[in-house]
């Protein structure tokens, strides 16, 4: 299956794909980051793969100097039974990527949390503000600068 | 809220006798004006710290915005900063009503990442523990959800039959509610014969009790009237937002991971995958309530077909040896050294393993850079996903239908804010 769905996105032109990575069965397609919408809508119209849910969304901080984050987008296909995990990567200077709310509703949240976890901004996305952490909150929690501790102040707490 | 002053006929005798010369009192008439409600986070309906913020025309929900965040205590940071080992008793806290199932999908994608594999026994007694926490998660939803609308007795009966299940867990591994009983390459304690004899007789027990629990709701006229065509959402709705579990089933799409992406041994054991089409809560209910029957299906197979031998495979590496031989041998107190203070330094990649939890699909994705702590892991909560089915559910509903969508849902506050 994973090499039909090489195959598929062979067939888009210009070709979106940057990487192929695969590990323990695991099909990971790293795409350009401006592609992300066009990539997303052919796998879920596309009627050979059909990747119609998307399971999950997230940021991952790697802390290399040049494209710092990735964000990973772990595909359901009902049809075929299969993941698929799409990937860009996102420099630290420009941290917008496109949203896919558009191709999967329910990306809404799993964008939120990761723009609150990790500070990375969905253009486009209907209502982009905090997941968990408060509205006020000013850090990104699981971005690798960010201590584990927490920073003191960064919430406000009862004065003395 | 319009300040329109009400017509003085219209006000109570109350109202009246407030009024005086200095204060006048207005009214705004509730018929004609929308008002925004605060559900939660402290309330009982909600099962935990949800919070929920409604729209309401009169006792009509116009639209519905959950607040998520309240039990966020950050365990996709710890992970980071703790062994792989380390990890597993906060697997418990996450999905407090089926810990063990969340110990075993943890360690299956840790094994998956890891690449090792785990003696058939381990894998038949991680179904027997998976299936009853199911099994366990299944009556707190299903109890909790009588409660809700109005029938306190079934929470009552479920938590009776949930009781045995945790005494059997007390014996397994000595914990009632945080097990932490799986481990990286098979598990905490062999199963006992005493489980064996003590699960045989709950199963005996079960059909039967869960049978008048059946028949305590399913002629309940309240009960059914507040429940079904109530929340009901459509099957592609339910697609597009990545739901899963039984909220999924219950609007007729067939997915379990346990038959579509077999992972223990669930290819050999025979069971069906619930579904019901009307998509409503009610229909959410009786998927929950049939699957629990499943389950003891399942059970009954796995402790048939459950091999003798090792519990643990034998990897020193990256297996914690057992307990006993820690304490005499010297080769496994230096490898229990090793694994405990250095961790077991799975090689470079990432791995994805989910497993068909009771609430829908729970995974972890874990990014490692070869050393004994996860560089990221992300933990796929099923909660967390099928809360975001809340508002289109609740679009349109009324008021007193909120609690009943919410259990229908059956979300976990610990799994959904992590």
């Amino acid at each position: 299956m994973n090499d039909r769905i090489l195959e598929k996105l062979k067939t888009l032109s210009p070709d979106p794909v940057r990487e192929v990575y695969e590990f323990r069965g695991d099909l990971t397609v790293t795409v350009a980051k401006d592609d992300i919408v066009r990539v997303g809508t052919f796998l879920k119209t596309d009627e050979e793969l059909c990747f119609d849910m998307l399971i999950d969304l997230l940021g991952v901080d790697m802390f290399t100097p040049e494209n710092r984050f990735q964000v990973v987008y772990n595909l359901y296909s009902l049809k075929n039974k299969t993941y698929l995990r799409l990937k860009v990567l996102v420099d630290e200077q420009d941290l917008t990527v496109p949203t896919v709310t558009g191709v999967w509703p329910g990306a809404n949240w799993h964008e939120r949390e990761t723009y609150d976890m990790m500070g990375i901004e969905f253009a486009g996305h209907p209502d982009l503000r905090r997941f968990y952490m408060p509205d006020e909150f000013e850090y990104y929690p699981l971005r690798k600068d960010f201590p584990t501790m927490g920073i003191p102040d960064s919430l406000p707490l009862p004065r003395r | 809220m319009s300040a329109r002053p009400a017509d003085d006929s219209r006000k109570s005798k109350i109202l009246r006798a407030l009024e005086d010369t200095d204060t006048t009192v207005v009214i705004d008439d509730p018929l004609e004006s929308e008002m925004i409600l605060n559900m939660g986070p402290q309330h009982p309906a909600t099962h935990g710290v949800l919070r929920l913020l409604v729209r309401l025309d009169g006792e009509a929900v116009v639209a519905a915005v959950p607040e998520l965040g309240y039990l966020h205590r950050g365990y996709e940071k710890i992970a980071e900063g703790s062994s792989y080992h380390e990890f597993i008793p906060h697997t418990d806290r996450l999905d407090y009503l089926s810990p063990i199932s969340n110990n075993v999908a943890y360690v299956l994608a840790v094994e998956k990442l890891a690449g090792i594999e785990v003696p058939e026994r381990a894998k038949y007694i991680r179904v027997l523990v998976s299936e009853m926490s199911r099994i366990a998660s299944h009556l707190v939803a299903v109890g909790s959800m009588g409660m809700d609308v109005g029938a306190l007795t079934v929470l009552l009966w479920t938590f009776r039959e949930r009781e045995k299940i945790l005494d059997i867990y007390d014996v397994l591994c000595g914990a009632r509610f945080t097990t932490s009983y799986a481990r990286i390459g098979g598990l905490q304690q062999d199963w006992t014969k005493q489980c064996t004899d003590m699960l045989r007789q709950f199963l005996g027990e079960f059909r039967r009790d869960i049978d008048e629990v059946r028949k305590l709701l399913q002629s309940n006229r309240i009960f059914i009237d507040r429940c079904e065509g109530v929340g009901v959402i459509s099957k592609d709705d339910l697609i597009g937002l990545g739901i899963t579990g039984p909220i999924l089933r219950a609007s007729g799409v067939a997915r379990d991971l346990r038959r579509d992406r077999p992972y223990l041994v669930y290819d050999k054991l025979d069971f069906d995958v619930i579904t019901f089409t009307e998509s409503d809560s009610l229909a959410r209910f009786y998927v929950r309530l049939v699957e629990m029957q499943e389950s003891a299906h399942i059970l009954h197979q796995a402790l048939e077909k459950m091999p003798a031998g090792p519990f643990r495979t034998a990897e020193p590496k990256a297996v914690l040896p057992v307990k006993e031989r820690t304490y005499t041998r010297m080769e496994e107190l230096i490898h229990d050294f090793m694994i405990v203070n250095m961790g077991i330094n799975p090689p470079v990649g990432e791995a994805y393993h989910a497993v068909e939890s009771s609430k829908g699909e729970l995974g972890f994705f874990i990014v490692s850079d070869g050393t004994g702590q996860p560089w990221r892991m992300k933990i796929r909560s099923p909660s967390t996903n099928n809360l975001s089915a809340l508002a289109p559910m609740l679009k349109g509903a009324m008021i007193s239908d909120i609690v009943a969508i919410i259990g229908s849902i059956d979300p976990v506050m610990g799994e959904a804010d992590k």
